[in-house]
């Protein structure tokens, strides 16, 4: 094994900055890699709340419509419990 | 509730400024090594690069005795997040390794060569940590299994590390040992700063993976809240805990 390191002397500079620049770009490449796939998540993520959002606002805005179309007094009135005055009135 | 994302940009910018420190370090300040000359400057990113995937590795078996211990799914979360890191480190040490064995003696790969070897173990070793968590749908199970696979891994690294430290005939230079080591002080300066740098891009990305799945989380727990357990379509089925 000794051998092989006698055998191979430094490279010249021209020769070596090839493997070095290598060795570099691997290492900048993996975390360009890791943050496009990140970015990929994020942006599911961010369409996944968007969505919700739109449901939640979908949900309020018919929940106003129902308020709004519903009469005024339309409501049931009860008899409230042993001992308590007033009646209520049921939605 | 935890936030991840507490920190994160600190974090960040100590990462950034060491890394292009240790660049400016590597390339500018530390001399051309007399034997191996400019080629040496691979060591700078690989051994930092090795030496925090294995760190990660075990830090990995650590947090998954926290979730035996506790039973709590997010220490599951932390190990499954640890390991998948270091797999991604180890992933960069093998092919800058790689690089520099090409330069350095002439062959990709020496397969009589105890420490690529046994690293290479590891590696593969914990590659099959996902597709073990893939393969167990019930998500208590597989929290729990691969905790345990975490934990006995994680604490073959050490012995492993040991083993090969002992072991005779290599080719592979020990530079870094616990009586000083052989590194002139301006190399050992300029190791230190890259480690430092690669060990904190490790903690950053931790901790931003770490966020992106807490925000994925509770994104589906509102959204189970919304629509309400009858019209909530779970996810497909996941090696990432849930």
């Amino acid at each position: 094994m000794s051998l092989i390191l006698a055998a191979t002397p430094a490279l010249p500079l021209h020769t070596a900055g090839k493997y070095v620049a290598a060795a570099y770009i691997v290492f900048v490449l993996l975390l360009l890699v890791y943050v496009a796939i990140m970015a990929l998540r994020l942006g599911r993520t961010e369409r996944e709340l968007a969505e919700l959002t739109r449901d939640v606002r979908a949900d309020q805005q018919a929940g106003a419509h129902e308020r709004e179309a519903e009469p005024v007094g339309a409501g049931r009135l009860t008899r409230p419990p042993e001992g308590e005055p007033g009646w209520r009135a049921e939605a | 509730m935890i936030t991840h994302g507490r920190g994160l940009r600190s974090l960040s910018l100590a990462t950034v400024v060491f890394i292009t420190l240790a660049l400016a370090l590597v390339f500018f300040y530390a001399p051309l090594d007399a034997d191996q000359g400019f080629v040496q400057k691979i060591f700078y990113i690989h051994v930092p690069l090795s030496i925090v995937s294995l760190c990660g590795f075990i830090l990995g078996g650590v947090m998954a005795i926290g979730h035996l211990r506790t039973g709590e799914r997010k220490w599951d979360m932390r190990a499954y997040v640890a390991i998948h890191m270091a797999l991604i480190f180890s992933v960069g040490a093998l092919i800058t390794g790689s690089i520099w064995a090409k330069a350095s003696w002439g062959h990709w790969w020496v397969w009589n060569e105890p420490t690529l070897v046994s690293f290479l173990i590891v590696v593969l070793m914990f590659a099959t940590y996902q597709p073990l968590r893939f393969s167990i749908e019930d998500p208590e199970r597989q929290a729990r299994y691969a905790s345990v696979f975490a934990i006995v891994a994680g604490a073959f690294v050490p012995l492993n590390f040991i083993a090969v430290r002992l072991a005779q005939g290599l080719v592979h230079p020990r530079v870094l040992t616990f009586s000083g080591g052989q590194l002139p002080g301006s190399m050992r300066l300029t190791f230190t700063i890259a480690l430092i740098g690669v060990a904190l891009l490790y903690m950053t990305l931790w901790k931003y993976e770490m966020a992106a799945k807490n925000a994925r989380r509770q994104t589906r727990a509102l959204r189970r809240l919304i629509l309400g357990e009858d019209e909530f379509r779970p996810s497909r089925r996941s090696a990432a805990p849930s």
